[in-house]
């Protein structure tokens, strides 16, 4: 290092080389911008190697040359602090900025410029990017599967329902927020079963019975999930509880549920729920296969809620416990009082990623010939009329997932560092 | 006086804008032993952790032991090596036995075969009176055993200059105690000790020289007794009145 | 004495309702299967199991036994686990390390990739490799190779096969590199105990492992060559490669999603060990002279593999298990094999779904027993 320290600006010539270093910069981002944007290729009367390389040494260079300890120029300062600490740094720098650059160009014209969405058919998509169409016209059936067309309303009223009851708590008048948590673990849960239930099955009041098999699509995932979460959460309750009794037959056999359910994959479970629940059933017992599902999922979630319980009550100081002992309390009024209010709470954000896990795994029920959106996809995929469009259909579920995920995965660490913060 | 073993010069250090240290300068000779006090935030801290150059610099001079402290990392090394240092946290290292943590720079960094480390390791532990603690961990023992050891660690590397960085701050007062003695131990013997601390008996006690911080500058610099017989800044004797 | 019902009654109640739900389960199965003339045994594993499996580690045909189809199965389930826990560790410990990067490009770019690929469901991403990535390959036919001698293709992925003359003198000497690795690294302990002397034993080994092999190629008489795969005309329009190894593209799928879905995973525990170290043990390491590498070696890293390792374990049983949705794309894995092919010809559905998930419960609690013990050993000793 030290021999290149007599390209190194010094006190007299700081700023020669602070503006030939940014010069340098910019010439080589701007050589890869021109050959990526406009396909032009500045350097090519250079032999071959060179020109590709050409935009690297230039930069590196360039950064080497504006590296300096502490200018007292703020910009440069953060600059050389954030991107430019060494060499090293400075070639990934380079090499990152490089790739988003050449990456930008395909992808924005794949996606974007020479992508179709107008018409109706598979005619209609003529240009070489996207063929947006296809998700267009497949889109109600991606959102809500095989249900009928005229009857989407009761599946949107019941999910706004479900959301507008999921903020009732929020505006509960203070002398009835005590019963809140009454309010989340049993009485919402119920409600939102009989809203989802009336409305989007029907059968009742008026509206007509949609079977089972006709439901489909992201509502579906979103059907599963919540019901599984609903159902899980006060199994793994009772389970964390018994993890942790001081009964030792108890103890065992929640141990032994929670580690089973914990070493198999889901997918085995699945396959339990269509060819084994049958079996240990009652003979004439009918049961619909979606339902089969939840309770195959809830089973298998109920063992990870469990944990997510238990790691809340183990994270509640011995005081608490000691504290209500002391006030006399038993087993039951000592959890119920003191020790699961604030335990809950603290397993919110774990629940959150219970929830998340749980929309990841939907997509999995397709085993069992339940299709949701992935295997709406699959479904459409193979349409004689939309051959070939596999990779817009999972740039689309892709997306929406990601969207999906990535809000509740933000929503429940923001949660954890509140909490976090507060104790 | 002597050449000084450590020499400061117009030391400037920023935190982003938020300037720590201003035109800091500071000679300490040899067997010299300099309390550094002040207000929280003052800077005192980061002007002895830029001695061992645990912080850098960015204007100035630093030259320990005739070693001047810049990017080149050889000279850091070989300069740390000459300076022990003791942290308000201990930090000691919890994977490795007591007498583990004290034998490993000297393995690894002087070289020395593992047998005479050990030995070395156990002097120094028995000067700080846990020698009978040797083999057990970090986290086994009280607050009070543990800095002891980082210092007994420190010393394992023989060092010309230690530094202390509120060695006692993190301590329960019972345990203040037996710190600070293993600190008189230490000064008795004749090392240069540059320490950071509150604890104004031990100013009086051991210090040749009293140092005042406050918001980066050295406000005040005198011989112990006249320090704290009479202050000369306003600032000095309020944060005094403050403090004794 | 009250005290005394109080603790059994409960478990008594517990134990007896567990009891009776699975008599209930038996009873009923019992009826079912009378009434549909199935009896209950395992006799089928030793039966023909007349199918054939696309691609397996194992000699097998149709004329082989259920047994060995469960064996042909377990063998590729842990073969794309194995492939892609190599992967994953790779891309983990990249992606991890550079979240903590002090340049906001390299920390922001990981950030998102872990965001992005965390984010999407597992089977998605499967299906996206398998019918939309890979289905973009070319044919055969018109396939160029990549690194001259590969061919990524639609119908999978052809590398060459080694063919080895004298293979046992060529193994024989890498033993040798092993112990007198071994030799070497405790000569050395034994030295610097004793001397104070380090001496390089990374750079000898690693010279030691170039260099004996080699050797052996020399004078041991070994030689190594390729058999390169070549395309080979079916029918006018039909070609496919013959010789070197194919990788089906279900494998290749399927080794993308895996690792790069729980590399996001890895990546944060190892993000979360490296964190977890304070800036204190740094700063005291440094403090007493140590170099850089010195203090990874000696201080970080014991660390924080003690952090990182239990979780990343977790992630590689998770793993594991995620490798069934290998049955969605049709790569005969356990589950392909036999909880579905063998199902569906014996309909012996109770015992095929029972030993499946006993079989992943046997190396999920295997797995747990080792790291418990292993975490038992690391253990950082407190009062």
């Amino acid at each position: 290092m030290n021999s290149l320290n007599f390209l190194k600006s010094n006190k007299q010539n700081f700023y020669y080389f602070l503006y030939l270093g940014l010069f340098l910069f910019s010439i080589s981002i701007l050589d890869v911008a021109i050959n990526a944007f406009l396909k032009i290729n500045i350097t090519s009367f250079l032999p071959g190697i060179l020109s590709i390389f050409l935009p690297l040494i230039l930069g590196f260079v360039g950064l080497n040359f504006i590296r300096t300890e502490y200018s007292g120029i703020k910009s440069l300062d953060i600059i050389n602090k954030n991107i430019n600490t060494n060499n090293f740094n400075a070639i990934l720098t380079l090499l990152i900025i490089f790739a988003i650059i050449k990456a930008t160009p395909p992808s924005l014209s794949w996606m974007i410029f020479d992508a179709n969405i107008s018409g109706d058919t598979k005619e209609a998509c003529t240009g070489t990017g996207a063929c947006w169409t296809y998700v267009k016209v497949w889109f109600r059936r991606f959102m809500y599967g095989m249900y009928p067309n005229d009857l989407h309303w009761r599946i949107n009223l019941a999910f706004i329902l479900v959301i507008a009851l999921g903020f009732f708590g929020f505006f509960l008048r203070d002398n009835l927020k005590k019963y809140l948590a009454l309010y989340y673990v049993i009485i919402y849960p119920i409600i939102a079963f009989l809203v989802i239930y009336y409305l989007i099955s029907g059968g009742a009041f008026g509206l007509v019975w949609v079977e089972t098999g006709a439901w489909g699509g992201l509502s579906l995932t979103f059907i599963v999930s919540f019901f599984c979460l609903i159902f899980c959460f006060p199994l793994g309750m009772v389970l964390a509880l018994g993890r942790r009794s001081s009964l030792p037959m108890i103890r065992y056999i929640s141990i032994g549920y929670i580690e089973f359910w914990r070493g198999v994959p889901l997918i085995t479970v699945l396959f339990m729920s269509s060819v084994m629940f049958p079996m240990f059933l009652p003979e004439d017992f009918f049961m619909d296969k979606l339902v089969r599902v939840i309770i195959a999922i809830t089973l298998f979630e109920g063992a990870y809620c469990a944990e997510v319980i238990r790691g809340g009550l183990q994270a509640l100081p011995r005081g608490q416990y000691d504290a209500a002992k002391s006030l006399g309390m038993g087993y039951w009024k000592m959890h119920i009082f003191v020790i699961l209010p604030q335990a809950l709470k603290l397993v919110i954000p774990g629940i959150c990623n219970t929830f998340l896990a749980l929309v990841k795994d939907t997509p999995l029920i397709f085993v069992v010939g339940l299709a949701e959106l992935a295997g709406m996809l699959a479904l459409a995929k193979t349409n004689p009329k939309w051959l070939g469009f596999a990779m817009e259909g999972y740039i689309f579920a892709a997306i929406i997932f990601w969207i999906i995920c990535y809000a509740m995965s933000k929503y429940s660490y923001n949660l954890e560092a509140k909490y976090k913060t507060e104790r | 006086m002597s050449e000084p073993i450590i020499k400061i010069e117009n030391v400037n250090k920023w935190f982003g804008d938020f300037q720590v240290l201003k035109d800091i300068n500071l000679d300490v000779s040899a067997k010299q032993k300099i309390v550094v006090c002040g207000p929280s935030g003052s800077g005192k801290s980061t002007l002895i952790r830029c001695i061992n150059r645990l912080e850098e610099h960015q204007k100035g001079t630093i030259i320990v032991d005739g070693t001047e402290l810049s990017e080149n990392t050889k000279n850091i090394e070989q300069v740390r090596a000459e300076v022990g240092m003791v942290f308000q946290q201990f930090n000691l290292f919890p994977h490795l036995s007591i007498l583990d943590n004290c034998t490993l720079a000297p393995i690894w960094v002087k070289k020395m075969p593992k047998k005479e480390a050990q030995e070395l390791a156990m002097k120094q532990l028995e000067q700080v009176q846990i020698a009978d603690q040797a083999n057990k961990f970090p986290g086994q023992l009280s607050g009070g055993q543990q800095q002891r050891s980082a210092i007994a660690r420190a010393l394992c590397m023989q060092p010309k200059i230690m530094l202390f960085d509120e060695p006692t701050s993190a301590l329960d007062p019972e345990m203040i105690k037996e710190v600070l003695d293993a600190m008189v131990n230490l000064a008795k013997g004749g090392m240069t000790m540059i320490v950071v601390t509150h604890e104004m008996g031990f100013a009086k006690e051991v210090a040749d020289e009293v140092i005042f911080m406050d918001e980066g500058m050295i406000v005040e610099k005198a011989e112990t007794k006249e320090f704290f017989a009479n202050p000369k800044s306003d600032r000095t004797k309020l944060f005094l009145s403050q403090i004794l | 004495m009250n005290n005394k019902i109080k603790k059994i009654l409960p478990q008594i109640i517990t134990v007896l309702f567990v009891l009776g739900i699975f008599g209930f389960f038996t009873f009923n199965a019992q009826i079912n299967m009378d009434n549909r003339g199935i009896d209950f045994g395992f006799g089928f594993l030793t039966q023909e199991s007349s199918f054939d499996v696309q691609f397996s580690l194992i000699e097998y045909s149709g004329s082989h036994s259920y047994a060995r189809a469960y064996l042909v199965g377990l063998l590729n389930t842990l073969l794309v686990s194995f492939i892609s826990i190599i992967f994953c560790t790779i891309l983990g410990v990249i992606f991890g390390v550079a979240r903590l990067s002090s340049n906001y490009l390299i920390r922001n770019s990981a950030a998102w990739y872990v965001e992005f690929f965390r984010n999407i469901p597992l089977l998605l991403q499967i299906f996206f490799w398998y019918y939309a990535a890979l289905r973009a390959l070319p044919v055969p036919e018109k396939a160029g190779p990549w690194f001259g001698v590969t061919y990524m293709t639609i119908k999978g992925y052809y590398i060459p096969s080694f063919i080895w003359t004298n293979l046992d003198i060529f193994l024989y000497s890498i033993l040798a590199v092993i112990i007198s690795i071994i030799i070497i690294s405790t000569y050395a302990k034994k030295l610097q105990e004793n001397e104070g002397k380090q001496i390089p034993v990374f750079f000898i080994s690693l010279g030691l492992i170039f260099l004996l092999p080699a050797l052996t190629f020399f004078i041991g008489g070994v030689s190594l060559d390729f058999e390169i795969p070549a395309l080979k005309q079916l029918s006018k329009t039909s070609y496919v490669f013959d010789g070197g190894i194919g990788l089906p593209p279900e494998l290749i799928a399927l080794v993308l999603a895996l690792s790069l879905y729980t590399s996001t995973f890895v990546a944060e525990c190892v993000r979360a060990g490296i964190q977890g170290i304070g800036k204190g043990q740094k700063e005291a390491a440094a403090s007493v002279g140590l170099t850089p590498n010195q203090i990874l070696k000696l201080v970080v890293m014991p660390q924080a593999l003690r952090i990182i390792i239990p979780p990343t374990t977790n992630q590689y049983l998770n793993l594991t298990k995620n490798s069934s949705l290998a049955a969605a794309i049709a790569y005969p894995d356990l589950v392909l094999v036999f909880a579905g092919t063998a199902l569906m010809q014996t309909g012996k559905a109770i015992e095929i779904v029972s030993i499946t998930m006993l079989t992943y419960l046997s190396i999920s609690l295997a797995i747990a027993a080792i790291m418990n013990w292993y975490n038992k050993k690391i253990e950082i000793k407190e009062k």
